[in-house]
């Protein structure tokens, strides 16, 4: 993996033009995340009814790649159960880290566009910033940085 | 540096051979993705002449020991090459004693010194303290500290949108309260050069002391402390070719001798009693514990290095760099060039029109073009300029117009990938 192939035709098009770009008028949770390493933050609502997320969208000011995740983050996971957004959350860190065995099981099926961050350790982040933003508004935690304590990559980096 | 012979090589009549002077430096033949290296991270921290990295194996393979503490051979010898450096950083800046520099591990380590040793000391409630908008965090976040601790104040200098100090602004943010400057030099982010020899004169008319953060401009440019006429003066090892770890703060002896020692330690104290301690003088009242010897020793081969070449010569030549980037970069559509100051150091931050720097960054790493990217330390300029980010390319002597011509083409590949 090199610095380039990682801006596959599939990210630069999430870039270009994201989806569920924007607010919602009516949610039920949010979150905002920094990364100040870069100053990028990204804001994500999200509407849930009872258990599964109707609605969501993110806005913000972040690199392409941030961008593209979060874009495709959200088309996945409306739809979803809270706990399914859970597993894709937990899966995409695992892969991101480098600590999911892509051969096995999981469920991120187009994720895997972004395997090639785990060979790029400063993009990291950039890609896993809106998973961490959406766990901590399902969580119900209204900010988060790639700082902060419960930030899995100190976590991943640090036992890796 | 090796000398050049201008007799046998007509062709290096010019100032000086940058291919001679790039033999110097081994890490750039380093290959990145299969590309040579061009580093244009020099702001960040600079890179290291084989003839520094060979002081400090000669000091490690034969002159190593603790120093002041022994009177067997090594040790002395040790301690004279640590007093030496120290006097070739005097007569690098200027300064009129060799005890006028203190070794510290860098710019923000010389800056809290200052902070501890003078502000807690002298800086009371109600005082109010000047920065500027320009100023790297490690110039804001240890006033703030001390603000926050005394009840005193910041006033901060505004800049224009060419991103220079308002210096009209700066004159009348002073009162009677007004108790310290701190500004500095050379804007690490923009490249501006701020008129400090005027502000320091305003401020001493005044009776108020001024720091000056010189990590910037120690690398690029001739400084002379006691023309400038600062009451100190800091920066770093690691920007100025040398090792890591290894910084200076200068200050005027008279104020040095007044201030508190901030860590406390051996070395730093004539004697120890349960009941009190004497302070030994200046500089090694602020040189608790063992100083990071060889860090110090290479600091000084490096500006014997800088010295060698001249400082005037190193400006001149970054200032024909910085020219031909400027002018081949605004040639290309979309991209904007942060930071427009008449007088500035060879640092081209820019921004391009629907690309993060982030991704600049990726992108240039993969033509083999180093370039920092992000906020720079500096929060309040990217906030007062409206930009969340820059890519920056900073320049150093070593660099060459076909590594400019690198970045450019390098900059039109990521316009590319992303329209
Ligand atoms: C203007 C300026 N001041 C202070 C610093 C801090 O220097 P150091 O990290 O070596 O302490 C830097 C380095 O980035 C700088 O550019």
């Amino acid at each position: 993996m090199n610095s380039k192939s990682l801006y596959q035709e599939v990210i630069l098009d999430h870039n270009k033009k994201p989806r569920n770009y924007g607010t919602l008028d009516k949610a039920s949770h949010h979150a905002v995340g920094h990364n100040p390493l870069c100053g990028d933050h990204l804001d994500i609502e999200l509407n849930l009814d009872g258990e599964r997320i109707d609605n969501i969208a993110f806005h913000g000011e972040s690199c392409a790649i941030c961008k593209a995740s979060a874009s495709m983050m959200t088309t996945v996971v409306k739809g979803k159960t809270r706990a399914d957004a859970e597993t894709l959350i937990k899966e995409f860190r695992e892969m991101s880290t480098g600590t999911l065995n892509l051969n096995e099981d999981h469920h991120l099926g187009r994720l895997t566009v972004f395997a090639g961050v785990r060979d790029l350790p400063t993009r990291v982040k950039c890609a896993i910033l809106p998973w961490h933003t959406l766990h901590a508004a399902l969580n119900s935690v209204t900010t988060t940085s790639t700082e902060a304590e419960d930030d899995p990559m100190h976590a991943a980096i640090g036992d890796a | 540096m090796k000398l050049i012979d201008s007799a046998l090589k007509p062709e290096f009549t010019s100032m000086f051979d940058v291919e001679h002077i790039r033999a110097d430096f081994p890490i750039l033949k380093l290959q990145v993705e299969g590309k040579p290296l061009v580093y244009l991270d020099n702001a960040a921290s600079s890179q290291m002449p084989q003839q520094v990295i060979d002081r400090l194996v000669r000091y490690q393979t034969s002159e190593h020991a603790n120093i002041n503490r022994g009177v067997h051979y090594l040790s002395e010898t040790a301690t004279a090459e640590y007093e030496s450096a120290r006097r070739r950083l005097q007569h690098f800046i200027n300064a009129r004693e060799d005890r006028e520099v203190v070794f510290t591990s860098g710019t923000t380590d010389s800056i809290n010194l200052v902070m501890h040793g003078y502000g807690r000391k002298y800086i009371r409630a109600g005082d109010e303290i000047i920065l500027t908008t320009l100023e790297h965090h490690s110039n804001i976040v240890p006033w703030q500290m001390l603000a926050e601790e005394k009840g005193a104040k910041i006033r901060v200098v505004p800049i224009s949108d060419a991103g220079e100090l308002l210096v009209d602004e700066y004159e009348k943010l002073f009162n009677a309260r007004t108790k310290f400057v701190g500004v500095l030099h050379v804007s690490n982010a923009l490249g501006t050069i701020n008129p400090v020899k005027e502000m320091i004169a305003f401020a001493h008319a005044r009776g108020v002391p001024v720091l000056v953060d010189g990590a910037q401009a120690a690398p690029h440019m001739a400084v002379d402390v006691q023309d400038l006429d600062c009451d100190f003066y800091a920066f770093s090892g690691h920007k100025l070719c040398g090792p890591t770890g290894i910084g200076v703060l200068y200050g005027k002896a008279e104020l040095l001798e007044r201030m508190q020692p901030f860590k406390g330690g051996g070395d730093m104290i004539l004697s120890v009693t349960f009941e009190k301690t004497t302070y030994n003088s200046i500089p090694h009242k602020f040189e608790a514990g063992t100083p990071p010897i060889a860090a110090a020793i290479g600091l000084g081969a490096a500006v014997d290095y800088l010295s060698a070449i001249g400082l005037d010569t190193i400006s001149a030549y970054e200032l024909k760099l910085l020219n031909y980037a400027t002018e081949q970069i605004s040639n290309l559509p979309g991209v904007r060039v942060i930071g427009t100051a008449a007088r500035k150091t060879a640092v081209l931050s820019f921004v391009m029109e629907g690309v993060h720097p982030h991704d600049i960054g990726t992108l240039l790493n993969h033509e083999g073009v180093a370039v920092r990217t992000g906020h720079h330390c500096v929060q309040p300029v990217m906030l007062r300029l409206r930009v969340p980010a820059t890519a920056r390319a900073s320049f150093a002597f070593y660099n060459t117009m076909a590594e400019v011509d690198t970045l450019i083409s390098g900059i039109r590949t990521v316009q590319k990938v992303f329209t």
